[in-house]
């Protein structure tokens, strides 16, 4: 059987690519069975996890009887049975910063089918040194979405992750399919429409998604498309930055204990002119304070964090958790102290009023 | 103007759109926004105008679909 536009060639195509797929979950399981099935011939496969019975529902590669098995090895055993002729290359860790420019080298392209900001980030960053096409899926409860990153779309312009979200949002607004729920056969849908972009890209037949942010609602059974635009804010992160040490991951900006001050303390130290006073509220936030020395959105923050003065330093935010986050960032970047506002400037104003 | 809510912001705005009197630009209907559902302060969102997203101020008129799009996560 032949497919018009879909010959010998773009079958060799196929079996001389390389993909690396970032998790084996909900949009890793359909998006590895479809590279399978379409001959892709060398597929690496990353997952640290062990199966679960909380997996089972919507990671259809996994049963009963694989609860407690690695992912990789159980999903990887099931692919060689499926084509024998396939490569496939098991990694049972997880993509962190300090692997992941090693994992990644001499893959063609990479499937983002993680399930949390942190990862997301990482591909995106080290995808971006490498110049490897990124296909990126995402799924929230009813929603589902995808798109290209690191690929010309045709205007000739590449995107990546943080043109549309320039920093990771904070841990507390974090939330996985495990947290929130999903319904199992929505991420089947993206991871599929995963591997199609995969089987464009390597074949170089039809329209990929590259500048298109496409979102499929299941309830609804509609899909909703964005044309991406470039952020002029935000440059991509250069290789050695990447690897610096003071590149401090989300998990270990964690373990930064930040001390938060009350509204008493942050005015005496104000007045002792001991601190800068930093508010990283977003500009559409209200109201404006005449009481700081700088705004720095939270989202702009971490391109600017080596400008700050090397003085203590007290973050404040609307309700005193971004400024907890924020001056963990700085603690991480610079070597000043810095205190959070507890409770925000609604503290403040509580206070005050 | 309508406005459309996806992901975790529905659970913020409660809908998932909306038909309001279009406000001069995208900065003013941030600000009435944020007043009436103050869960927004927190939220990573951009916004997109006739399905083009934007990152600066924008000017609005009536008759656009503006949409609010969260960062998703779950895989």
């Amino acid at each position: 059987m032949i497919l018009p536009g879909f010959g010998v060639a773009a079958q060799e195509k196929l079996g001389r690519a390389k993909v690396l797929i970032v998790g084996m979950g909900a949009l890793g399981c359909p998006a590895l069975q479809y590279l399978v099935g379409a001959g892709v011939g060398n597929i690496g496969i990353i997952d640290s996890d062990l199966v679960s019975e909380s997996n089972l529902h919507r990671q259809l590669l996994y049963g009963y009887a694989d609860i407690g098995k690695p992912k990789v090895a159980v999903a990887a055993a099931l692919m060689r049975l499926q084509n024998p002729a396939i490569q496939i290359t098991t990694y049972q860790t997880s993509f962190e910063r300090k692997n992941a420019l090693d994992l990644l080298e001499g893959y063609d392209i990479v499937i983002d089918a993680t399930d949390n900001f942190i990862a997301k980030y990482i591909i995106n960053d080290a995808a971006g040194i490498l110049n490897i096409p990124m296909i990126y899926g995402a799924v929230t409860r009813y929603q589902g979405q995808l798109t290209v990153f690191h690929f010309p779309d045709q205007n000739n312009l590449k995107f990546n992750y943080r043109d549309l979200f320039p920093v990771p949002p904070a841990d507390h607004l974090m939330g996985t399919c495990e947290s929130l729920g999903v319904i199992g056969v929505l991420p089947g849908i993206i991871g599929c429409l995963q591997a199609a972009e995969a089987i464009k890209l390597i074949t170089d037949i039809g329209k990929t998604l590259a500048g298109r942010l496409y979102t499929h609602d299941f309830l609804e059974a509609t899909n909703y498309e964005i044309a991406l635009s470039k952020n002029s804010s935000i440059s991509m992160i250069k290789k050695e930055d990447f690897l610096k040490p003071n590149h401090t991951s989300s998990e270990e900006l964690e373990e930064i204990d930040i001390e938060e001050i009350n509204v008493d303390q942050f005015l005496a130290l104000k007045k002792n002119d001991q601190i800068f006073v930093l508010d990283v509220r977003e500009r559409h936030e209200y109201p404006p304070i005449d009481f700081s020395d700088a705004l720095i959105p939270m989202s702009e923050l971490s391109n600017q964090i080596e400008q700050l003065p090397n003085k203590e330093i007290c973050v404040i935010c609307h309700q005193g958790i971004r400024s907890i986050y924020a001056a963990q960032q700085i603690q991480a970047r610079k070597s000043i102290k810095a205190y959070s506002l507890k409770g925000g400037i609604t503290a403040y104003f509580n206070k005050l009023s | 103007m309508e406005l459309l809510i996806f992901g975790s912001l529905t659970d913020i705005i409660g809908k998932n759109s909306l038909v309001l009197e279009a406000p001069n630009n995208t900065e003013q209907l941030k600000k009435s926004l944020l007043e009436q559902y103050p869960g927004l302060a927190q939220a990573h969102y951009f916004l997109a105008i006739n399905k083009i997203m934007v990152h600066d101020n924008q000017p609005l008129q009536e008759g656009d679909v503006v949409a609010l799009m969260p960062a998703f996560s779950g895989g």
